[in-house]
């Protein structure tokens, strides 16, 4: 076993890990944001609204996020339109497509887990707080928010883990991530297992501390759920 | 040649190579979803037996899998059966590459990283049967075999429907990742017509009409499944 | 000598779910220590008539006057009434207390945290008085020391006391309560009525929806029996409960006793 070659292969890749990382947290935050939206569009009167939201949600999760991104890097650059607009600057990175589509594909999974984490606050609790007077800004920030976060951090952790993984696919857009730094190895030095392995021990820890810490968060909120205290 | 001609299924049309893409892709996704079944069933009894040994080996697969990114296995699969197979092939004499077919290496991938997946549904359904039955299946006389074939399987797919249509849908996006390997399902062909015709966008976004389709289809099939197997039962909602 | 202002006025009230009729015009005057109870079978409205006053339920007609300030209501463009001020309904809220048949505390937040919430965030009190003022509530209804405990690990009996609690530390002008031991279980039912009663010889101002007939008899100070939307019969209890005046309500409280 040649260490050093061992240890020169790690290095590289932990190099590639803010890059992995950037990616997930950027995309991660934009989802978020348009999640939000769509939750908001889901639960709102007008049906042309409802039926959009219903309809994105279908598309991006019915529909593999390789094919979603090679239509915003490749397929939209394609365009002249697109290439002649304001967004072109933007739209011509690598970086900032597979940014984009991550996180149009993360808000269709984030926006369910939020309408399922809205609808399983109990009325019964939204009335108290109503028969005590409370306005609708205040009851959804200390009563609806509260009770739909510690509902909804359990999944919400699960789609952040799959968001890191879903970040290898950047690889297949240029990107020097942790998963093409591992490819590249392997075209080089004709070793396969190795790179791979280390790759993805580096992916299983980050998803370990991401698990872990989401872990600490959902007991720290719930002392309400554990068992009564002797 | 206007979009029609692209996408038509006379001469130079993709239609047709477009079509038999999805059609490879439902055959891939299935093949994975039955190996990963088979996994799947194999881990949750390891897990279910009470045996701490299997039962860690188990949990160990599981968490394994969950922990990995998709494309990572695919080509770990990929490369690694090649590589294996080759070291083989080298110890009995044989010169040279042996290649796995994408095929094989691409549904085997989809079906190891889906079997850790269904091995939690498995588990989580044959939990949820009511210790009554299998209590009332005994007292009436049932062997093991018996039991398991009458009362254990029939009621664990019921309660797995879901879940396992949910993996269904999984599997299906996870075979575009079988593209790098160049298997010729829907995404690879999306990808080579694309690149023949300098029309990336139409190709993309047929191939992502092709695959909605797929995924509606299958939520439709999968609905009218879950209402016959439950038909009798109580449930919470719906 | 000026009339005292009531606590609590509703004239005429009604409303109807769909095609359906549930209160067909009912009026009710509170007076400062009253303690009403309101009795019928299921279908009478009572839950709804309780709820309406709060606009918990939207009544389509009627006028509810809190303390001499009447909630304004206005008609939408289909015909629907609904509230011409939210913040004016948010303070009225603030000044009734409602007590739920589900008790209703919020699940995330410790007793004592249910019981200041409202008067910190709504009412804008300074929290270390909120507290105080908790603490000698909890007391109060007997249950100081699960100050620190969250709901789940409270029994029912307990879970309605802090409920009685959080409604108390808001001090409301009148307090509603919704059939407050419906959902209890029997032996439990005891130390809720108590704290109820103790309430009541308080001076508080109650009107209470309920089947317990024993309170309705001994602490009420007046009964007022619904029958399908309208008030059957209204009177003091002793006249109500042993004059029969209504032949209904001697049927219903008949089948009351089982």
């Amino acid at each position: 076993m040649d260490w050093t070659f061992v240890g020169a292969t790690f290095m590289r890749l932990i190099a590639a890990v803010p890059l992995t990382l950037a990616v997930w947290a950027l995309s991660v935050i934009l989802g978020a944001i348009v999640a939000g939206a769509v939750a908001w569009m889901r639960v709102s009167d007008s049906k042309l609204l409802q039926m959009f939201a219903r309809a994105y949600v279908a598309v991006f999760r019915g529909t593999p996020l390789l094919i979603q991104l090679f239509i915003i890097y490749y397929g939209l650059a394609s365009l002249p339109a697109v290439r002649a607009s304001i967004f072109w600057p933007f739209l011509r990175d690598a970086f900032n497509c597979g940014v984009l589509s991550l996180a149009l594909c993360t808000a269709a999974y984030q926006s369910e887990i939020f309408r399922g984490a809205l609808l399983a606050v109990p009325h019964a609790q939204v009335e108290a707080a109503r028969a005590c007077g409370m306005s609708s800004l205040l009851l959804f920030r200390r009563i609806i928010f509260p009770i739909a976060l510690r509902h909804g951090l359990p999944a919400y952790s699960t789609e952040m883990i799959s968001m890191v993984k879903a970040t290898a696919l950047v690889s297949l857009i240029t990107l020097w991530d942790v998963l093409s730094v591992a490819l590249k190895i392997r075209n080089d030095t004709l070793v396969t297992y190795l790179p791979l392995i280390l790759a993805g021990a580096i992916y299983f820890a980050i998803n370990y501390v991401i698990g872990a810490a989401f872990l600490r968060l959902e007991r720290r909120l719930s002392p309400h759920l554990r068992a009564r205290p002797s | 040649m206007g979009v029609f001609g692209i996408f038509g299924f006379g001469p130079g049309g993709w239609g047709l190579a477009m079509l038999q893409g999805a059609a490879m892709t439902l055959l891939v996704s299935a093949c994975g979803l039955m190996i990963g079944a088979a996994i799947g069933a194999l881990v949750a009894w390891a897990r279910l037996s009470g045996h701490r040994p299997a039962g860690a080996a188990g949990e160990a697969y599981a968490a394994l899998f969950r922990g990995l990114p998709e494309l990572l296995v695919i080509y770990f699969v990929y490369f690694g059966t090649s590589t294996l197979l080759t070291g083989l092939a080298n110890l009995v004499g044989y010169e040279g590459f042996v290649g796995v077919p994408s095929f094989l290496a691409g549904s085997l991938a989809v079906g190891v990283i889906s079997g850790s997946y269904q091995a939690e549904v498995f588990r989580a359904a044959y939990l949820a049967i009511a210790k009554g039955e299998l209590e009332a299946a005994v007292s009436v006389g049932m062997n093991r075999v018996l039991m398991f074939r009458r009362i254990i399987a029939p009621q664990v797919l019921r309660f797995a429907l879901p879940g396992l249509g949910n993996l269904w849908q999984v599997a299906l996006k996870d075979s575009s990742l079988i593209s790098v390997t160049g298997l010729t399902e829907l995404m690879r062909v999306s990808q080579v017509g694309a690149g023949s015709t300098h029309q990336p966008f139409a190709f993309y976004l047929g191939g992502m009409a092709l695959y909605l389709v797929m995924t509606l289809v299958s939520t439709r099939l999968f609905d009218a499944a879950e209402a016959r197997a439950t038909r009798g039962m109580r449930r919470v909602a719906g | 000598m000026p009339a005292e202002t009531p606590a609590l006025e509703v004239v005429g009230m009604r409303k109807r779910f769909g095609s359906l009729e549930v209160l067909k015009g009912i009026s009710l005057t509170a007076n400062d220590g009253d303690v009403i109870s309101i009795l019928g079978s299921s279908g009478s409205g009572k839950s709804t008539f309780l709820r309406c006053i709060n606009l918990l339920e939207t009544p389509d007609d009627g006028v509810v006057t809190v303390a001499g300030e009447a909630i304004k209501m206005r008609r939408r463009g289909d015909g629907r009434a609904e509230p011409a001020d939210r913040r004016q309904v948010d303070r009225i809220r603030s000044e009734l207390g409602m007590v739920f048949q589900s008790f209703n505390l919020w699940s995330h937040l410790t007793v004592l945290e249910n019981l200041i919430e409202a008067p910190v965030h709504v009412q804008k009190r300074p929290r270390a008085e909120c507290v105080e003022e908790a603490r000698a509530l909890l007391a109060k209804v007997g249950i100081a020391d699960k100050w620190s405990a969250y709901p789940a690990h409270l029994s029912g009996g307990q879970q309605q006391r802090a409920a009685i609690a959080r409604a108390l530390a808001m001090r409301p002008k009148v307090m509603l309560f919704d059939e407050p031991t419906s959902a209890l279980d029997p032996e439990l039912v005891g130390e809720v009525l108590r704290v109820m009663r103790a309430l009541a010889e308080e001076g508080r101002t109650m009107l209470v929806v309920t089947h317990e007939m024993g309170f309705a008899r001994d602490v009420s100070t007046r009964v007022m029996f619904l029958h399908q939307g309208l008030v059957e019969a209204e009177g003091e209890p002793d006249a109500l409960f042993s004059g029969a005046t209504s032949e209904r309500f001697r049927q219903f409280i008949s089948k009351e006793r089982g």
